[in-house]
């Protein structure tokens, strides 16, 4: 079980800033993410859970440390296989992120382009029917301007998890939603979890979705003060 | 359009949404693009037309070489040589005739009191092999003192004037205290030199430009036997006459010097090269600043992509496609409002203003260029996109 384990952290510091404003943000911290769990970090604003997850899904270099993802150490590792494991990974930002000029369709296509051109029409179709998923089946072709909060955030997780990712990374998914909406969305990537594999990260606040994560892991200050399973 | 560029570039024209979606921005940057187009386009059509009135008297004469004074510049602007250059020129073997050629800017007075500036060429009438095949059979009229033939494309000659010349009536003109009679025309129109030409006979020439002698014309046209190079004629010549007072060249190489002196050595061939490469330099930064604007703004998208591991190729590719579709929208209103401007310059100055296929090829890739080099220069503002800031 442990070998199979798409996310493994040993060890791990992180810094911020240079010289004498140097800060560290993290300190020693060890982790094995199982496969098909969901994981929620939490934390206080600071405690270092948002770095901890840039580290985990390679947008940001790591210093000191371990970090093991989906069977490759990101220390050192090349641009070209950065990209390529990004490939494999779906991303759910606060801000949603959407591009202003692509409707609902274009921006969920985003998400399965990356992968080369493919087959247009069966794209489309993978698409919509990712958007029916939630709830978006009579907004495909809008813009993002014409677009609720709430609609928004499904649209960027719809982009997420279009392209069947290995490992999710969110921040703040349910924020932007209703209580129906948030849980749909959070109960979806348990689902993805359970039947397919897929290991779920979340950094959240939200109380009202704790009883769907298999771990909980509270950070503060950089370092792990807490790490249960709910269930 | 969108479904066009799908299908040219295998993915949704994100550069293309991107670039449409403002359409003020849009508008903007292909009215500057356009400008930019025009600007070129007027350069480089004065500067052909330039070109086209610096090489039009050679429609007007035949020959295989020329023979110039080195103190000349161009046909129109030549220094005189001594005839006795001809006679030597004449004992090169290969050289099977010769004639003078004299040149001057003659002021005609018409009837109204305004006056036109001819540019004259006085020759041998008994020579008609020297000059154009649809002037040579006119030549032999030219015999008849105080006769010209007139341009008729030239600047400000009366309509009523050309039309008596044109049904056989002769028109008589005052110059230079005498009175010249245009007993026919031709077709060459007018330049930046004069408002347009005219052809006498030498005897005629002489007796208008009375400073002038016959034993100094501006230039000496050789004609070589059939078959022979005139190259080779040139090489013999050279080695005959002095090399500092005579210049010998090929027709077809007195002309591409002309051209080559009007365009690097006169100002005028400066300041229409110099307007070309502000035109483009100004195209460069309206497209950067487009471009470069069109990045910042799309930041956190572009960090977006990065995230979900689009690579650098692709942002290079969205960039550039705004670079294309932006030349090519912007060359369209630019070609067409120049086509009207030249239609307009001709119209007014009757100048050889024209859009010559080349011309419109060599902008349009250059626009390409240009564009191109901007979005490249653009692209370095990618790197502040970072994916890690997006959380």
């Amino acid at each position: 079980m442990e070998n199979d384990a798409p996310i493994r952290v040993e060890g791990l510091n992180h810094y911020f800033g240079q010289g004498e404003a140097r800060k560290q943000a993290l300190w020693d911290l060890n982790l094995t993410l199982q496969r098909g769990t969901l994981t929620i970090l939490m934390g206080p604003s600071g405690s270092g859970k948002t770095t901890v997850l840039t580290l985990m899904g390679c947008l940001r270099e790591v210093q000191e440390g371990k970090v093991s993802l989906l069977g490759h150490d990101l220390q050192g590792a090349g641009e070209a296989a950065l990209v390529a494991l990004r490939r494999r990974l779906g991303f759910i930002f606060q801000a949603h992120n959407l591009h202003e000029s692509l409707t609902a369709t274009q921006n969920v296509l985003m998400g399965l382009q990356v992968h080369g051109p493919g087959d247009a029409a069966k794209q489309r179709a993978a698409a919509h029917h990712m958007l029916g998923l939630l709830g978006l089946a009579d907004r495909v072709d809008y813009l993002p301007a014409n677009l609720s909060g709430g609609q928004k955030q499904r649209v960027a997780v719809a982009r997420a998890l279009v392209s069947n990712p290995e490992v999710i990374f969110a921040d703040e998914p349910s924020a932007a939603l209703d209580k129906a909406s948030g849980r749909v969305v959070v109960e979806m990537l348990k689902a993805l979890g359970q039947k397919r594999g897929v290991t779920t990260v979340m950094v959240t606040h939200d109380n009202r979705i704790m009883d769907l994560a298999d771990r909980i892991i509270t950070l503060e200050e950089g370092r792990v003060v807490s790490d249960t399973n709910p269930a | 359009m969108s479904r066009l560029l799908t299908f040219l570039f295998r993915r949704l024209p994100i550069g293309w949404l991107q670039l449409s979606h403002s359409k003020g921005r849009l508008f903007a940057a292909i009215a500057g693009v356009a400008f930019t187009n025009l600007l070129v386009f007027m350069q480089l059509g004065i500067m052909g037309a330039l070109n086209n009135s610096t090489v039009a008297p050679y429609a007007l004469i035949r020959g295989d070489i020329i023979l110039s004074s080195q103190e000349g510049n161009t046909l129109t602007d030549s220094g005189n040589l001594a005839r006795v250059f001809m006679f030597q020129a004449l004992g090169v073997p290969g050289v099977v005739a010769a004639t003078p050629l004299y040149i001057g800017n003659l002021p005609l007075t018409l009837e109204d009191g305004s006056s036109i500036a001819l540019l004259s060429f006085g020759l041998d009438t008994a020579q008609p092999g020297f000059v154009a095949d649809v002037i040579a059979p006119d030549m032999a009229r030219l015999v008849i003192e105080n006769t010209a033939l007139l341009d008729r494309d030239t600047r400000g000659l009366p309509g009523d004037a050309l039309a008596r010349i044109t049904t056989g009536q002769p028109f008589a003109f005052e110059a230079s205290g005498g009175t010249l009679t245009a007993i026919g025309t031709m077709a060459v129109g007018g330049g930046f030199l004069a408002d347009g030409m005219m052809i006498t006979s030498d005897q005629t020439f002489l007796r208008f430009f009375k400073s002038r002698t016959s034993g100094a014309p501006d230039h000496i046209l050789l004609r070589v036997a059939g078959g022979l190079s005139a190259e080779r004629v040139v090489e013999r010549l050279r080695a005959v006459l002095p090399p500092l007072i005579v210049k010998v060249q090929t027709m077809t190489g007195a002309a591409a010097a002309d051209l080559a002196f009007m365009s690097t050595e006169r100002p005028t061939g400066i300041i229409f090269g110099f307007g070309v490469f502000m035109g483009i330099l100004v195209g460069l930064v309206i497209v950067y600043q487009v471009l470069s604007t069109d990045v910042a703004d799309h930041l956190r998208e572009y960090a977006t992509f990065k995230a979900m591991g689009y690579d650098q190729p692709f942002f290079l590719g969205i960039i550039f496609e705004e670079a294309l579709v932006l030349a090519v929208f912007g060359f369209v209103p630019g070609f067409i409002v120049s086509m009207g401007l030249y239609a307009g310059l001709v119209a007014v100055t009757g100048l050889p203003v024209v859009m010559t296929a080349p011309t419109a090829i060599m902008v349009f890739v250059g626009t390409l260029v240009a564009c191109t080099l901007s979005g490249a220069i653009a692209t370095r503002r990618l790197a502040a996109a970072d994916p890690a800031d997006l959380f």
